[in-house]
C-alpha cells in the first residue's frame, strides 16, 4: 500500500458537504462524489487493521477502481452506499475511512 | 444411455460462487428442488444436496453451497463452502468437479473467486449465469478469450428460463470425461490482503480483455434507488411498505377467511346429521371442527403475509431495508446485517435464526438469534386476529384505515421495538464493551419477480401451515379434547359438564399464578400445550369453549369470548403474546444454532418473565382504567 504524502490522511478533518477534495478518503466523501482509488489503507477500529484491508479489497475495493458514492443514511450521512466498477457495496463511514480515493475530473 | 455409458461410481458435482449469483435457480433447474431462491445475498446458509442425469448419460449428486466472497470462511455458512471446496467436509468424498458460477451482468468479484478456487487444483467449470440480462443490457461477452485467459471451459446459462442450462450440461459432461480420483485440495493456504489484491488485479485485466460494457448501462435500479435509497422518502416508504402489509393481513384475507369459516360451519351441521350424539360427534365437532378448524380459518392471511415478504425478497428490496436500518439497528447494538433475519422472522423465527448464519461475528450472531423470535411470527396471527376481531370494534379510522389494522400494527411494532430494545440490554450488560461491527453489504440489482418462484413459495407456505395443522395442532386437540371430556359428570351434577372434567381441575390449579395476569382457568389450560405451537392455543380455546357451551346453540369462537372474557383480560392476552416463548420448534433451533442448551434455557426464561410482566402491567393498568 502506498500512500502518497500529497493526499490527506484518513483522519483528517473533512467536512462532508464542503466541496469535494481532490484527495482524501471514502469515509469523508460527500454524496455524489466520483473518484478513483488511490491506496486502501487499513485503519486501527472495530477490526484488525489487515482483516479490514482484506475484507474491502475482497469487495472490489481496489487501486484504480471507480468508486461513485450514490446514496447516505439520514442520520449523520451514515452508512454509505458506494458503486465501485459497477458492483453497489453498503458500508459505514468509518470502515470506507480506509479507502483513499481521488476526485476523477 | 447407461448401457453405453456404464459408470462404477456416481459422480459429485458442487455449485460454488459469490452470493446472489443465481446458484440456487441453477440447482433447482438442473435438480427440479425447490430450494429457496431470493434476490439478496445470504440466501442458501446450509449444504443442500440433489440428483440429476447428464445428457451423456451420467448420474450425477449435485451440491448447492452457500455463496462466498472469497475462501476465507469468516462466518459459519462460509466454513461449509470453504471446506467443500477444499474436499474437507466431514465423511463426505471431495467432489468430481466444481461448477464455479458467476453473474455474467457483474463478473468483477466472480472472477476473483474463480482464480482463487484454480489456485486450490480443484477440477471447475465456470458457467456465465444470468446471461439473459447481461445480453438484454448490451454486454458482450467474448467467451472464448475468457477461458483461454481463465485456463478452464467457460459456458453461459440461464437458470431461470427452460433449456438455459443445456449448455452448462454438456461442458459439465466434457469435463467429466478424463477420469480422476478426486482429493483434497493440499497447500492451499489463506491468501493475504496483498494476494487478494493480486487476484483482483488479474482479475481485472481479464475483465477488460474478454468483456464489453454497453455505452449505456443499465440505469432502472439506479433511478429506482434514488426514490428507495432516499434518506428521508426511503424510510418513509419502508414503513409505509410495513403498515400497509400488516393492514393487507387483516382486510384482504377477510374474505377467504369467511368463507372457510363457513366451510367448516357447513361441514359441523352437516357431520351432525350423520352422526348420532355421544362421544364420537363431540370429538368430530368439538375437537377437530372447532379446535383444528377454527386454526385453519387463518390460512389465508399467512399467505397474504408471505405473499408480501416473498415479492419483497424476490425484487431485492431486502438489503435495501438493511441499509435503511442500520442505523437504528446499530444503536440496537445489532448488527446491520441482522436486519434481514429479523424480518424473515415476520414470517417464522426458525428460517430467520437459520439466517443469523451469514452474521460473522459469533456474539452479534448470537444477539440476533436470542431477539429473532420477539419479531411477529405468523403462528401469533391466529391468536392476534381471534382476539382482535372479538374485542376491537371494526371501524374505520380517518376513513382509510381499519381500527384493527391498527392495533394489529401496534402489535407489531411492540414486537420490533421490545426486540431492539432486549437486545440494547444485551449489548450493555451480557455482551459488554465489544466495538461495534462493520457492516458490508452488496445491494443486488432489482429484478422483476419470479411469479412461478413467488407462486412456488406461496405453496410451500401454505402446504407446512397446513402439514402443522393436520399434526401437531391435531395431536394437542385430541390431548385437550380427552382432558376436557373426562371424567364425565356425576348424576345430578348442577355445572356445566366441563367444570368436572381434568382440563378445569389443571385449569383450577393454574388460577393462582394466571390470575393476577387476568387469566381464567380456560386460557391457562390453553397455554398447556400452547407451548408445542402458538396456534395451539387458538384450537384449544375452540375445543374448551365448544364443550362449554355443548347444550347452548353453537357459536362462533370470537363471539364466545366476547360474551366472556373481560377486555382486560383481553389485551392482557395479546401483551402475553408479544412476548411468551411458545414455540417448541423455535427452541429446538435456538438450541442447535447456538450449540447451547444454556442459551436455549436463557431465551426461554427471559420471554417467558417478559410474557408475565406485559400480561400483568396491561391487565392491572386495564382494570384500574375499568375495564376489568
Ligand atoms: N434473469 C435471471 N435471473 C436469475 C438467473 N439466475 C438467478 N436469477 C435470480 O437471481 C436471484 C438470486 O438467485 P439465487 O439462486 O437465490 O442466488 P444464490 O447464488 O443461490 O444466492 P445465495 O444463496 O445468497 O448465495 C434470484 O432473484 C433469481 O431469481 C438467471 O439466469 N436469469
Ligand atoms: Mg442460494
Amino acid at each position: 500500500m502506498s500512500t502518497s504524502t500529497d493526499c490527506l490522511p484518513p483522519f483528517g478533518v473533512v467536512s462532508m458537504t464542503a466541496s469535494v477534495p481532490t484527495c482524501g478518503h471514502l469515509g469523508a466523501a460527500a454524496l455524489g462524489f466520483r473518484g478513483r482509488i488511490r491506496a486502501v489503507n487499513p485503519i486501527a477500529g472495530s477490526l484488525p487493521p489487515e482483516e479490514l484491508e482484506r475484507r474491502l479489497v475482497e469487495l472490489g475495493f481496489v487501486e484504480g477502481a471507480m468508486v461513485e458514492l450514490l446514496h447516505q443514511g439520514l442520520f449523520g450521512g451514515d452508512p454509505i452506499a458506494v458503486r465501485v466498477d459497477g458492483v453497489t457495496i453498503a458500508l459505514r463511514r468509518r470502515e470506507a475511512a480506509a479507502v483513499l480515493v481521488e476526485a476523477a475530473d | 444411455m447407461n448401457e453405453v455409458l456404464p459408470l462404477a461410481r456416481e459422480l459429485r458435482v458442487a455449485l460454488v460462487g459469490r452470493p446472489n449469483c443465481g446458484k440456487t435457480a441453477l440447482f433447482n433447474a438442473l435438480t427440479g428442488s425447490r430450494q429457496k431462491v431470493a434476490n439478496y445475498p445470504g440466501v442458501t446458509v446450509e449444504r443442500k444436496e440433489g440428483a440429476l442425469a447428464t445428457p451423456a448419460g451420467r448420474l450425477l449428486k449435485l451440491l448447492d453451497l452457500p455463496g462466498t466472497y472469497s475462501l476465507r470462511a469468516r462466518s459459519p455458512d462460509e466454513v461449509v463452502t470453504r471446506d467443500a471446496v477444499l474436499g474437507r467436509l466431514e465423511g463426505e468424498t471431495p467432489p468430481d468437479l466444481f461448477v464455479c458460477v458467476g453473474d455474467a451482468t457483474n463478473l468483477r468479484l466472480c472472477l476473483r473467486l474463480v482464480l482463487e478456487i484454480k489456485r486450490t487444483g480443484q477440477p471447475m467449470v465456470f458457467a456465465l449465469n444470468m446471461f439473459d440480462i447481461a445480453r438484454h443490457r448490451g454486454m458482450v461477452i467474448d467467451v472464448a478469450r475468457m477461458e483461454a485467459e481463465l485456463g478452464v471451459p467457460v459456458v453461459t446459462s440461464v437458470a431461470v428460463r427452460r433449456g438455459g442450462t443445456a449448455a452448462l450440461l454438456d461442458k459439465v459432461d466434457a469435463a467429466l470425461a478424463a477420469p480422476r480420483v478426486p482429493h483434497a485440495a493440499e497447500g492451499w493456504s489463506e491468501p493475504d490482503a496483498a494476494g487478494v489484491r493480486r487476484l483482483q488485479k488479474e482479475a481485472d485485466r481479464i475483465l477488460r480483455a474478454s468483456v464489453q460494457h454497453p455505452e449505456a448501462p443499465d440505469t432502472v435500479t439506479a433511478r429506482l434507488d434514488k426514490v428507495l435509497l432516499h434518506p428521508v422518502a426511503g424510510l418513509a416508504i419502508l414503513l409505509a411498505v410495513l403498515f400497509l402489509m400488516f393492514q393487507a393481513v387483516f382486510t384482504w384475507a377477510a374474505p377467504a377467511m369467511e368463507l372457510i369459516k363457513a366451510g367448516f360451519d357447513a361441514l359441523g351441521v352437516w357431520v351432525g346429521t350423520l352422526v348420532p350424539a355421544g362421544l364420537l360427534l363431540s370429538f368430530i365437532q368439538n375437537g377437530l371442527i372447532a379446535g383444528v378448524g377454527s386454526v385453519l380459518v387463518f390460512l389465508p392471511q399467512i399467505l397474504v403475509l408471505f405473499l408480501f415478504i416473498l415479492l419483497l425478497e424476490d425484487f431485492g428490496y431486502m438489503s435495501r431495508a438493511a441499509f435503511l436500518m442500520d442505523k437504528i439497528m446499530g444503536g440496537a447494538g445489532l448488527h446491520g446485517r441482522a436486519f434481514i433475519p429479523l424480518l424473515s422472522s415476520f414470517a417464522c423465527a426458525i428460517p430467520g435464526i437459520m439466517s443469523t448464519r451469514v452474521i460473522d461475528s459469533r456474539r452479534d450472531r448470537l444477539a440476533t438469534i436470542l431477539v429473532a423470535p420477539l419479531m411477529t411470527c405468523s403462528a401469533r396471527i391466529p391468536v392476534y386476529t381471534l382476539i382482535i376481531g372479538a374485542f376491537i370494534p371494526d371501524r374505520s379510522v380517518g376513513g382509510v384505515f381499519s381500527l384493527q389494522g391498527l392495533v394489529m400494527f401496534g402489535l407489531y411494532t411492540a414486537g420490533i421495538a421490545s426486540a431492539l430494545g432486549v437486545s440494547f440490554l444485551l449489548k450493555k450488560f451480557v455482551f459488554q464493551g465489544a466495538p461495534p461491527e462493520p457492516f458490508m453489504l452488496e445491494l443486488p440489482d432489482y429484478k422483476r419477480p419470479d411469479a412461478r418462484n413467488v407462486l412456488m413459495g406461496l405453496y410451500q407456505r401454505g402446504i407446512i401451515f397446513l402439514k402443522r395443522a393436520g399434526t401437531t395442532i391435531l395431536a394437542m386437540m385430541c390431548v385437550i379434547w380427552v382432558l376436557a371430556s373426562v371424567p364425565r359428570p356425576p348424576e345430578g351434577a348442577t355445572q356445566p359438564a366441563i367444570e368436572y372434567s381434568l382440563a378445569a381441575k389443571i385449569g383450577h390449579a393454574l388460577e393462582p399464578i394466571i390470575a393476577p395476569i387476568g387469566f381464567n382457568w380456560q386460557i391457562g389450560v390453553a397455554l398447556i400445550p400452547g407451548m408445542a405451537a402458538r396456534e395451539v392455543a387458538v384450537a384449544s380455546l375452540g375445543t374448551v369453549y365448544a364443550i362449554e357451551n355443548a347444550d347452548e346453540a353453537p357459536e362462533e369462537l370470537g363471539a364466545a369470548l366476547a360474551g366472556k372474557w373481560s377486555l382486560a383480560t383481553a389485551l392482557a392476552l395479546l401483551a402475553w403474546y408479544v412476548f411468551a416463548p411458545q414455540c417448541a420448534s423455535t427452541l429446538v433451533v435456538v438450541r442447535k444454532e447456538t450449540g447451547s442448551l444454556g442459551w436455549m434455557w436463557f431465551l426461554f426464561g427471559y420471554m417467558l418473565a417478559l410474557a408475565y410482566a406485559a400480561a400483568f402491567v396491561t391487565y392491572q393498568g386495564a382494570v384500574l382504567l375499568g375495564l376489568g
